[in-house]
């Protein structure tokens, strides 16, 4: 952001306090951004751990096909029908990644690169398909693409809190479960705990958080919600607890901040203000976070460099002669 | 076929070839993903490079976007260098904010001038032949053809002059190193034959489904053969196949040439997934269904060999029971015995068996290493 | 077989990976209380084999038994400490709540760990010395010590056969010494500890009990009888130099490089 943008957001920051909470749309949209940013933010801890933070990006490029093919299918528009179907279509397209991978000798990236774009242009040849026929009304199935945060309204917003809620829920319930098989997955198996299941289970969730953002963030950049808040909670705690906490935290942060943001600035479009705000929070954990933050490792580096030195310099006149330093390999 | 179906057909076909080449060593490499994050980042460099030259159309924005492709590769290896975040974390922060600022600016600068979002991240093959490249009234044809013409012989020229350094940089960077062949540096110009490539491309085919076609490709060719050179050469092969295909689907169906050409890259891997000669899945079924009668019978042979002059022997190699010591089927077990026994791998003599000289052998190759 | 039931009975076990067969029809008798080497060289599907065990590799024929029973059934009574390499040590947890995870299979796939599973885990720290790194964060330990996280992890599952993948891999001699003293203290109770070990001079001192493998097994039984010369060379294919130990038992030194 620039100094300009800068001083234009802080002048008319009582404005948008103001309109948070007393203007309609703003506030629908601020609460639905935050509600992503929650959910995408606590589950996608999970993927980044797990070191799936792309597989969210494939899901969300994948969806796009689930889409077009509810539509034909159901004929109908309604937000839940389009949605579950690209809920399916991205859940298909990971299964598949899991299942070229294990099947042939083709690799991870290559099985998600392949399957992320041929999703999302086989949902483009289907989209364009029934954007030209005749019968078909085309408004409301282009706006997953880029996504359209101002055209929420309060049902929507609602709709999704109940299945980010339930998503949550089940992550809270499984807690415990999730956390081991992130962690060690064949202790997990040893001791009896269904991997396979839970592994599915997991997944599935982070499909869900990433089908809640389509609409108002748009496929493109729903895969930044999934990875960034998760990596700037990382910097600021060894908890894992702690860690989702900050990085739904962080999500929701970001959402209200890019909703309010593009609702007050004009030609700031929604979803890319959120990625910016979430890649800022980033920027600032990687640099200030205590302990793992590069300032903070640059100056530890210093200290220990004087004390180092310090310590030499009191053994070389204790001695009576310099001394070959030996560089330690850390 | 009209002239402008034959000229979008060949931007196709080129557009594939020219995206193969890179992609090949992209999918050795392990590093698929990251032709997605150029793909999408690049957006930033041809709206700085629009707003420079202020022309859609100038191959300056080429240079530009290739410029971002790397500072997208540069950002994600410092990131990673940092040690705070690992390289897929690293990817999926930075080119979702490159694209971003990308489409930011669009939308705040150039709102009334003609730079279609949506034409750079679909792409639109059908329009293609109607921008021409003319010199001096002459029409040289389609300028698309033109573009990614040049694109693909600079892919074909670099690959072939540097191809001992790629092979080696690929299969092992240590080497390479050591031998002074700076992997560093043909990591840096792979990066930006990709970067390069995928800005041609965005008029033929949009950002997203550069990747399709880069990935695509090489990915079914691995899985048909071992050899660099053929990997190569079939990457193309399969790509130029897809686009024509994908472009007579979209005909067909009255749908996006791109979104077609994609679904077809996956169609054809499919295709190979499921029939190449020796990896595909119907082979491994047939191989694996033949192995487990050869293999079974081996271990029937080891089996009783390692029983043989024991305590258990009438016990363990007993054929009645055998099935519960090797937690075989009963009927597979006797399948076993009876093919193993007419192959002269065991005998039976009052219901327990003896491995022949002939089975020992087998058994004994089995099991050195 | 007699009526003896062993701690781990694997019998005519083959498995195979990547279509390639890793183990050839092992037999093995595991007797209760042993304090057991796996020994052979690289690729001999020691890890296999305990995998193979603990149900995490499906054996493509033959079958294992734990005190008499399927795995399934007594999985329970069994705990694993994988190689120290197969998880993500920057992952954000302590070393209390690692520990804690060796409750996590009495507990059930729901419910939550409380101040009983706290105490347990506290006490198999104390048990490894590690009592006073319990809210230390994984990453910052060493390697000894984070085998030894692992190690009361295992404690902590009160279990009757520990399964031990390379226990002493990349450890300092301290931690080293500590480790064996607990395996021993543990056979002391009447528990069964299989371990894949690779350094063959300490086999005779540590081990009482032996498996010799590649992929099919060479010998097994207690180390006096089965750790000989001659079993050594048919595992390590003549590459194993021998020396004789200052106790008389045969000890040997392996160029892991040109067996590799």
């Amino acid at each position: 952001m620039d100094t300009v943008t800068s001083i234009a957001v802080l002048s008319v920051l009582p404005d948008i306090l103001h309109d948070l909470i007393f203007d309609y749309t703003l506030r629908t949209v601020a609460l639905g951004a935050a509600v992503i940013g929650i959910v995408a933010g606590a589950l996608g801890a999970f993927a980044v751990l797990r070191r799936q933070s792309l597989v969210g990006d494939a899901m969300s490029h994948a969806a796009l096909p689930g889409i077009g093919i509810a539509y034909l299918v159901t004929g109908r528009k309604e937000n839940l029908v389009l949605l579950t179907g690209a809920a399916i279509a991205g859940w298909l397209a990971t299964l598949a990644v899991l299942g070229i991978v294990r099947r042939s000798r083709v690799k991870f990236d290559s099985a998600l690169g392949l399957m992320l774009s041929v999703f999302f242009g086989f949902g483009l040849m289907v989209l364009t398909y029934i954007q030209r026929r005749p019968d078909a009304s085309q408004a409301g199935l282009d706006k997953f693409l880029f996504g359209q945060a101002a055209t929420l309204v309060q049902g929507e917003v609602r709709n999704m809190a109940i299945a980010g809620g339930l998503a949550l829920a089940v992550l809270l319930f499984l807690w415990k479960s999730f956390k081991l098989i992130s962690f060690d997955m064949d202790f997990a198996s040893s001791i009896g705990y269904p991997v396979r299941v839970l592994d599915v289970l997991l997944t599935t969730l982070v499909v869900v958080a990433i089908v809640l953002g389509l609409q108002a963030v748009g496929v493109v950049l729903m895969s930044a919600m999934i990875v960034a808040p998760a990596a700037a909670a990382r910097q600021w705690t060894n908890r894992l607890g702690v860690m989702v906490l900050l990085s739904a935290f962080f999500g929701a942060l970001a959402g209200v901040t890019g909703a309010a943001l593009s609702a007050t600035q004009r030609h700031l479009p929604t979803g890319p203000t959120i990625v910016v705000c979430v890649s800022a929070i980033v920027l600032i954990s990687l640099l200030l976070a205590p302990n793992r933050g590069l300032v903070w490792a640059w100056f530890a580096r210093r200290r220990k460099g004087e004390e180092l030195r310090r310590t030499l310099a009191a053994a070389d006149a204790a001695h009576g002669g310099p001394r070959i330093l030996i560089e330690e390999n850390s | 076929m009209s002239d402008a179906q034959l000229d979008i057909q060949m931007i196709a076909v080129v557009t594939a070839a020219a995206c193969a080449i890179p992609g090949t060593f992209l999918v050795l490499r392990r590093m698929a993903m990251m032709s997605d994050a150029i793909s999408h980042s690049i957006l930033l460099g041809i709206v700085i490079g629009f707003f420079i030259v202020e022309s859609t159309t100038s191959p300056v924005l080429i240079l530009f976007a290739a410029a971002v492709g790397l500072l997208t590769v540069m950002m994600v290896e410092w990131l990673q260098r940092t040690g705070l975040v690992r390289e897929d974390a690293a990817i999926g922060i930075v080119f979702p904010l490159l694209f971003s600022i990308g489409v930011i600016l669009i939308s705040r600068f150039a709102g009334n001038v003609h730079l279609d979002l949506d034409a750079v991240l679909l792409g639109e093959l059908a329009f293609a032949s109607f921008d021409r490249f003319q010199v001096n009234g002459w029409d040289l044809g389609p300028k698309g053809l033109w573009v990614m013409g040049t694109i693909l012989l600079l892919n074909v020229a670099l690959v072939i002059v540097f191809f001992k350094e790629l092979k080696l940089a690929t299969f092992d960077p240590a080497l390479a190193a050591s031998l002074g062949f700076m992997p560093g540096l043909v990591h840096y110009g792979l990066m930006s034959m990709v970067s390069v490539t995928t800005v041609g491309a965005f008029d033929a085919v949009g950002s997203i489904l550069v990747v399709a076609l880069m990935i695509g490709p090489p990915a079914a060719a691995y899985l048909l053969t071992d050899d660099l050179r053929k990997m190569l050469v079939l990457s193309v092969a399969i790509g130029a196949i897809s686009a024509v295909l994908g472009y007579w689907m979209a005909h067909w169906l009255d749908a996006s040439i791109a979104g077609a050409m994609a679904t077809m890259v996956g169609i054809s891997f499919l295709t190979v997934l499921l029939f190449a000669p020796a990896r595909g899945l119907v082979a491994q079924v047939l191989r694996h269904k033949r192995q487990k009668l050869d293999f079974a019978q081996t271990m029937l042979a080891i089996h009783v060999m390692n029983h043989e002059g024991t305590a258990e022997m009438r016990v363990e190699n007993r054929v009645d029971g055998l099935d519960e010591h090797l937690h075989w089927d009963t009927q597979f077990t006797a399948q076993i015995v009876d093919l193993a026994r007419r192959h002269g791998i065991v005998t039976e003599s009052n219901g327990v068996l003896t491995v022949t000289d002939n089975g020992r052998q087998r058994a004994q190759a089995a099991m050195v290493r | 077989m007699t009526d003896q039931q062993f701690a781990i009975d694997v019998a005519d076990m083959t498995a195979v990976y990547h279509e390639q067969p890793v183990l050839w029809d092992v037999d093995l008798q595991v007797p209760a209380g042993v304090l057991m080497a796996i020994v052979g060289p690289n690729g001999a599907g020691k890890t296999t084999l305990i995998k193979c065990i603990l149900g995490l590799i499906k054996p493509v024929a033959g079958q294992v038994l734990v005190q008499g029973k399927p795995y399934k059934d007594r999985r329970d009574r069994v705990a694993y400490v994988p190689q120290r390499g197969s998880v993500d040590w920057d992952f954000p947890t302590n070393v209390l709540d690692v520990v804690e995870m060796g409750r996590y299979g009495a507990l059930g796939w729901w419910k939550r760990p409380g101040k009983r599973e706290r105490d347990a885990a506290m006490h198999a720290l104390e048990k490894v010395g590690m009592a006073e790194f319990a809210h230390r964060q994984i990453s910052q330990l060493s390697g000894g010590q984070q085998q030894r996280v692992f190690l009361a992890r295992a404690l902590a599952q009160d279990a009757d056969i520990y399964l031990m993948d390379e226990p002493f891999q990349g450890v300092d001699a301290v931690t080293e010494r500590a480790i064996i003293d607990l395996l021993r203290e543990l056979r002391a109770a009447g528990k069964t500890v299989v371990a894949v070990h690779h350094d063959l001079q300490t086999v005779p001192e540590y081990f009482d009990w032996v498996l010799l493998m590649n992929i099919r097994k060479i010998a097994s039984g207690p180390v006096d009888e089965v750790f000989t010369e001659e079993n050594l060379r048919l595992t390590y294919g003549g590459v194993v130099a021998f020396m004789q130990a200052p106790n008389g038992s045969t000890a040997a030194a392996v160029d892991t490089e040109s067996v590799a």
